[in-house]
């Protein structure tokens, strides 16, 4: 791997920045490896990174059907927090948000993980005692999260309209500092070139058709648009698409995708300094460094694989973001666009083993994984190599929803993240 | 947007409706006899078909009904809607897989 440092810059400079290599080499699928990961993304790659630097198993496939991030990792709004509710999922969550305060390091790649808060508004009562019951969870969980009046939330983000006049006005805000957001496409690169270059194989346009099973039904190989593919250990990191995966498998999941949709403003000078979501008026918000405002709308009501949703959907977020922005009013939005996510019934992801020797999923993240992906791979990556779950991702079991031990993040919430 | 053929009322944009999930999931006769597992795939468990798709809408700001509709969730084209009670119309099975 070419280390990327100032020094490195300065000296590619003399050559005129035509000896870099290629940051990950794009090899022919082996006909056996240890483990094969099915997906491409964020979370499929970080954990073949983890199997690989944390538990030794090198000898990984990654494969994606179309290119690396190319899902809803290089489509999301990339906002991090981990505030959630329940303490099942504070801990995973929060897992996650510490080891993305290291990840540029560990990768040396910069992810340009920023930490300038997520503020997430109050507009009734009900809201209020929901973000405060939020912010007092949290804080018994060790997780940082603050009550802010609306003047507070104003001072923080000054484009932020309080005005009593509006139709929802904002009576207060929860402030986690420690969230924030990540450029999406450098999570997907800076783990595949870090896993690569500790032998991880990762092979685009790869796309896994059969899953084939021996004796006891164990896994023992994968069918590909390149061939054929032997491994005892298969990990399904495939979002929107994870039904389709394991029904190759003659499993039915609890999942049902469906296209959630984004969009971005004309590029402005920084003017938005933190992000901002609103659940009751359902609209979230940031700026990227181009200076795009980053803008986050709801899900389509139907199931759906076309990676696009209809236009009355992003106007409901942009009428809130215009009554909450006032500011923003006469900007041009520049692209719209959309991606599959694969929603639980509880909202809360399932990462862990199934009925299937050698087969194991993660899954289920639904509209708001981004943030999880450094924690996804580590534990993904955990349950790969032990074959049994890591204590943090041990209660988000596939059998819960036989069981009845949902993590209801969708009554403490309700809404897309 | 979907423009959606109630079967009721003809053809009506999308806003009019709400979905209802997927169709033909048919509640247990005799749930006394019904396992976990069983119960477990009732509730949570959804075929969330890539391709043909049954599924219900009901027509909430129209007839107020409940009817059936074949999607294919591939390219979001209605190939059928039908009434809560009919039998799933036979397709060709081509007409799934045609566009992307
Ligand atoms: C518009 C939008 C906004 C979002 N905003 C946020 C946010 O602000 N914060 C947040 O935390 N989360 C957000 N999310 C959710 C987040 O994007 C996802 O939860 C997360 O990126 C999922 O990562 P992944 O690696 O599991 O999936 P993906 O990046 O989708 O990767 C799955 C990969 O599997 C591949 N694949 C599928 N089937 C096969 C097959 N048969 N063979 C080979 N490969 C296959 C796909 O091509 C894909 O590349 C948002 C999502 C969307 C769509
Ligand atoms: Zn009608």
């Amino acid at each position: 791997m070419q280390r990327f440092s100032a020094l490195a810059l300065i000296r590619h400079a003399f050559t005129g920045h035509k000896t870099w290599r290629p940051q990950w080499r794009s090899p022919e699928p082996k006909p056996r490896y240890d483990a094969v990961i099915i997906g491409g993304g964020g979370h499929g790659l970080a954990t073949a990174y983890y199997l690989a630097t944390e538990f030794g198993i090198a000898n990984v496939a990654v494969l994606e059907k179309g290119w690396i991030g190319g899902g809803n990792t290089g489509r999301n709004t990339t906002i991090i927090r981990s505030n959630y509710l329940f303490d099942e999922s504070a801990a995973l969550y929060d897992h996650a948000v510490k080891l993305w305060e290291g990840l540029s390091q560990a990768l040396n790649y910069n992810v340009m993980f920023s930490q300038r808060g997520v503020m997430m508004l109050a507009h009734n009562v009900h809201d209020q005692q929901s973000l405060k019951r939020h912010v007092h969870a949290n804080r018994l969980n060790g997780v940082d999260n603050e009550w802010l009046s609306a003047p507070a939330a104003k001072a923080f983000c000054p484009p932020l309209n309080i005005e009593a006049s509006m139709r929802y006005p904002v009576i207060g805000a929860a402030l986690q500092r420690r969230g924030g957001v990540a450029r999406h496409d450098a999570v997907a690169w800076g783990y595949a070139r870090a896993a690569d270059a500790l032998g991880v194989d990762i092979i685009e346009n790869c796309a896994v058709t059969a899953i084939r099973r021996g004796v006891g039904g164990a896994v023992e190989a994968v069918e590909t648009t390149r061939g054929a593919i032997e491994t005892r250990k298969v990990g399904v990191v495939a979002a929107g698409n994870t039904s389709t995966v394991m029904a190759m498998a003659d499993l039915r999941m609890p999942l049902e995708s469906y296209p959630l949709q984004a969009l971005v403003s004309e590029p402005v000078k920084p003017i938005f300094p933190c992000v901002v979501m609103s659940n009751t008026i359902h609209a979230y918000i940031s700026q990227s460094d181009k200076g795009e405002l980053v803008i986050g709308a709801g899900t389509d009501a139907y199931v759906s694989y076309t990676q696009r949703g209809a236009l009355h959907v992003p106007m409901h977020t942009l009428e809130a973001i215009c009554e909450l922005f006032p500011i923003f009013r006469r900007l041009r939005m520049l692209r719209n666009w959309g991606g599959i996510v694969d929603v639980t019934p509880d909202r809360s992801p399932i990462i862990g083993k199934t009925s299937v020797a050698g087969l194991y999923v993660n899954c289920g993240w639904g509209t708001g994984g981004f943030k999880a992906t450094p924690g996804s791979g580590h534990l993904f990556a955990w349950t790969l190599a032990k074959d049994e779950p890591h204590p943090i991702n041990a209660p988000f079991r596939l059998d819960r929803f036989r069981d009845g031990y949902l993590i209801d993040e969708a009554a403490a919430a309700a809404v897309a993240h | 947007m979907l423009l959606i053929d109630c079967p009721f009322c003809g053809k009506r944009p999308e806003l009019e409706f709400r979905y209802g999930g997927e169709a033909h999931i048919a509640r247990p006769d005799d749930p006394s006899e019904f396992g976990d597992k069983a119960w477990g795939q009732f509730l949570y468990g959804r075929s969330n078909q890539r391709g043909m798709h049954a599924e219900r809408w009901r027509h909430v700001h129209g007839c107020g009904r409940f009817f059936n509709a074949l999607r294919d969730t591939t390219n979001d084209r209605f190939a059928a809607t039908y009434k809560i009670g009919e039998e799933r119309p036979a397709l060709p099975e081509a007409q799934g897989a045609v566009e992307a």
